[in-house]
């Protein structure tokens, strides 16, 4: 997402700071699209913005790469606490500072809120691997038993009783700023925690399958800036007048054609493509399925003149990997422009100002939370659905259930087998 | 939900609903608290009101008990009808004709939303009942279970395009407007379709888990009215200055008797108690739940002696009932005062003008909202016993096999289940 500032440094999303450009970063946007060539200006201000800017990349990166390879939990901890960020600097937006003074406590009823949210959603992504940690001590099991099939209903009255406290402090001549805070908080809380679900989803799937969408959108950010920067004369949008169709179609073609190495490259590392059944930290060991099992595939003749290789050898989750890159490069960016059109509607220059030189978090994930959402379903539509077989299942009923309920299932699925047969 | 204009009648929800009060309902607020007697006023007009809310008030009962009768399929019809009505309602809530002339097709992609919305909700509820009803026809079952396969993906697509329509259609200086409006719009189609998804969800499982919190709902109100009217000194919230502690009071030992009342009443009823498992429309036979079958108790000595009744029959489902009525009487009106601060906070009267007498829909469906979820929550974490692997197992089954998969697991499973079984002795 390029910074409506006047800085033309590489814009690229929270998780990992690429910086190619070690160019000037303040160049006044009009000439350099004309130009094309205005590049390096002596002056010790724009150096020292840019080396902050470095700075900041530079460890947002180390730091991103220690953690992937810590794991999955570690990831799933980044995660929760780069939306507490987002949801504070979201929750701080639109407060007017006169109005709070008149209402104590009402900030309190917007973390209580969130925790009931995060209770929800963590609850139900991490009710299967909560239970399997802990198969192991019968009184801790039928402890998180309980908890899980009652979950929903804690949940519900968490939030029930946040409703009835937010009707009793509504103050009169205050109603409208409350009702406003209200359906902002909802909808924070809906934008946030809907990626950050769907982002831990996909963690336990395989850090390959976070990992994978993540990098493609930087890799968009960078070259739609490179391009725009080189080529770039047509204005895309209004809402953000210094991208350019240049930079969108050049970024779009590089964006796919680096889905399809990338997964290449990341499909070979167990540590990246096994999925996570438990809450353990050890070192994973799995089949990694027929996704990324090497197919070999010979090149046609002309090729094979020019180049020595025979035949190339291709994982089939590329070809799902160029559906992934295809959606970041076209539609990811209108979490961009959404963004900008909502600060411009509201008149902020940034949603925050957590990372020195970048703005705060949600600004650099905007286009990271469509993409986190498209991934988690088009996992869950397209890819779980071909490795399902009969074995499998049968491996999770061993496995899973004890022999009550292997029994109950039986019967249960006997009935329904019944019905269905009846019918046909 | 007792309505913040003069005129005084119970205000019940859109499916039930019970006229008791006959008499005029205009006249001011403080001499109907200290007076308790002012009841008849000679004014045609007032008639007039009272007459247009009580034909209103008993077709829509007439409707909704035919509805009830002919059936699950025609009541969640009902349930869709109300649903667009008060979506429309709450779209139109908060437009300003000014702007909206300059903002050609916008409320197109209101509904665009809706209809992915009812797409979604809809879909995963109804996906075991569709292929339930569909397995006669081959084609039509491979039909089905891809579209229920692909559902989230169709859905999420639908949304993204509505998403790529809004920030396509973004005009300069109406940004604030735009945005205010794609938030009010996401807002009311969660109340909206959290709360109907759940109905819905109840409905299936027996009418009965549909009539008893609505039929509760409308018993408060109504209890809460009369109370009031009697009794009514002290001042319950300033956000509805006309309810009063003694009406809320006597409205929850009311509304908790009838629950235990009407669950017995209910519980009789084949019709109310079957859950239906798929689309079809006819009669229900169903061996009845433990839930409802009576269980019979002595009656202690003195009240036997008294009355000629040796036992008394109870329906387990009635317990449950007492906490539905606990809820619908403390927490359920919550919804009520939600709702009067919103329309205050926006000096609105009513959420539209559907109901001639009452107003919106809006205005009748919003406790009515708050108990739907309660009821679908509390059977599902209380009634239903929750074999949560083993439910969660058998819909990855249904979902992702085909039917000679799951037949081919099945003997699978029988087979090991047997060697275990017979490995054990």
């Amino acid at each position: 997402m390029q910074k409506e500032n006047n800085n033309a440094a590489v814009p690229s999303a929270g998780t990992t700071r690429i910086r190619h450009r070690k160019r000037s970063s303040e160049v006044v946007p009009e000439p350099s699209k004309a130009n094309g060539g205005n590049f390096l200006v002596d002056d010790r201000n724009k150096y020292k913005s840019m080396w902050i800017r470095t700075h900041s990349t530079v460890w947002m990166i180390g730091g991103f790469a220690l953690i992937v390879y810590m794991g999955h939990l570690y990831i799933t901890a980044m995660v929760v606490v780069i939306q507490i960020f987002m949801a504070k600097e979201l929750f701080n937006l639109l407060r007017k500072a006169h109005e709070d003074r008149h209402l104590p406590g009402f900030r309190l009823l917007n973390w209580h809120f969130f925790f009931t949210a995060m209770l929800f959603v963590y609850g139900r992504l991490l009710s299967q691997p909560l239970v399997n940690t802990v198969t192991s001590d019968k009184f801790l099991y039928q402890f998180v038993s309980n908890l899980i099939k009652y979950h929903m209903a804690i949940c519900y009255f968490s939030y029930i009783a946040g409703f009835m406290w937010f009707i009793l402090t509504l103050k009169k001549k205050m109603y409208k700023y409350q009702f406003g805070q209200y359906a902002w908080t909802h909808m924070i809380l809906i934008v946030v925690f809907t990626q950050s679900s769907f982002t831990v989803a996909n963690i336990f799937e395989g850090i390959f399958w976070f990992l994978l969408p993540a990098s493609l959108i930087i890799i968009n950010d960078i070259f739609a800036y490179i391009f725009g920067f080189f080529f770039g004369r047509t204005p895309l949008i209004k809402l953000s007048p210094k991208k350019t169709w240049e930079g969108f179609i050049g970024a779009s073609v590089t964006t796919i054609i680096s889905a399809f190495v990338l997964a290449n490259i990341l499909g070979r590392f167990k540590w990246l493509t096994c999925p996570r059944k438990d809450l353990s930290t050890g070192w994973l060991q799995c089949d990694p399925g027929p996704l990324f099992k090497p197919e070999h595939h010979t090149l046609p003749g002309w090729i094979t003149q020019w180049f020595p290789w025979k035949e190339i050898s291709i994982l089939p989750v590329q070809w799902h990997a160029l559906c992934f890159g295809l959606f970041a490069s076209i539609i990811a960016p209108f979490g961009g422009f959404f963004a900008s059109g909502f600060k411009r509607a509201f008149k902020i220059k940034d949603f925050g100002d957590s990372i020195p030189g970048h703005g705060g978090i949600t600004d650099r994930m905007d286009c990271q939370m469509v993409m986190a959402v498209f991934a988690y379903i088009y996992h869950q539509s397209f890819v779980v659905r071909e490795g399902i077989s009969v074995e499998m299942i049968m491996d999770q009923i061993l496995t899973n259930l004890n022999f009550e309920e292997q029994q109950t299932l039986f019967m249960k699925l006997g009935q329904i087998l019944q019905e269905r047969l009846g019918h046909a | 939900m007792q309505k913040d204009q003069g005129s005084s009648a119970p205000s019940t929800p859109t499916n039930g609903r019970v006229r008791h009060r006959r008499r005029s309902n205009e006249f001011p607020v403080e001499m109907s608290r200290t007076n308790g007697n002012h009841l008849l006023a000679n004014d045609h007009n007032k008639y007039r009101s009272m007459w247009i809310r009580a034909c209103s008030s008993l077709w829509m009962l007439g409707g909704f008990l035919l509805i009830l009768y002919l059936g699950h399929l025609y009541i969640w019809a009902m349930v869709v009808i109300i649903q667009i009505f008060m979506a429309r309602e709450l779209f139109n809530l908060l437009r300003k004709a000014h702007e909206d002339k300059r903002l050609p097709g916008f409320r197109i992609l209101n509904w665009h939303f809706y209809f992915t919305a009812m797409l979604f909700v809809y879909g995963r509820i109804f996906s075991h009942g569709l292929v339930n009803t569909v397995t006669s026809d081959k084609f039509f079952y491979r039909l089905v279970s891809r579209l229920i396969k692909y559902q989230m993906v169709i859905c999420y697509f639908l949304y993204i395009a509505g998403f790529m329509w809004f920030i396509l259609t973004l005009k300069k200086k109406m940004y604030k407007y735009q945005f205010g409006q794609f938030a009010w719009t996401h807002m009311i189609l969660i109340v909206v379709f959290t709360q109907s998804a759940f109905t819905v969800a109840n409905i299936f499982e027996g009418i009965f888990w549909f009539l008893l919190p609505a039929s509760l709902i409308a018993v408060n109100d109504v209890a809460a009215y009369f109370f009031g009217f009697f009794f009514g000194k002290t001042p319950l919230i300033k956000l509805s200055p006309k309810k009063t502690w003694e009406g809320f009071i006597g409205a929850s030992v009311a509304t908790m008797i009838s629950a235990f009342v009407l669950a017995n009443v209910f519980g009789h009823f084949q019709w109310l108690t079957c859950p239906r498992k798929d689309l079809s429309t006819g009669w229900l036979h169903c061996d009845p739940d433990p839930l409802f079958k009576p269980e019979y108790y002595p009656l202690p000595v003195w009240i036997s002696q008294r009355l000629s009744w040796k036992e008394i029959a109870i329906l387990p489902v009635q317990w449950h009932a007492l906490w539905l009525g606990l809820f619908a009487s403390i927490i359920a009106p919550f919804g009520g005062f939600f709702a009067s601060g919103f329309k205050r906070a926006f000096k609105i009267k009513d959420f539209g003008d559907s109901i001639p007498g009452h107003g919106g829909f809006t205005d009748r469906m919003d406790c009515q909202m708050v108990m739907a979820v309660f009821a679908y929550i509390y059977h599902q974490s209380f009634v239903v016993p929750q074999d949560y692997t083993v439910e969660m197992i058998i819909n990855e089954i249904l979902s992702s096999l085909t039917l000679e998969e799951q037949q081919i697991l099945y003997t699978k499973l029988g087979q090991i289940l047997q060697e275990r079984m017979l490995g054990l002795y």
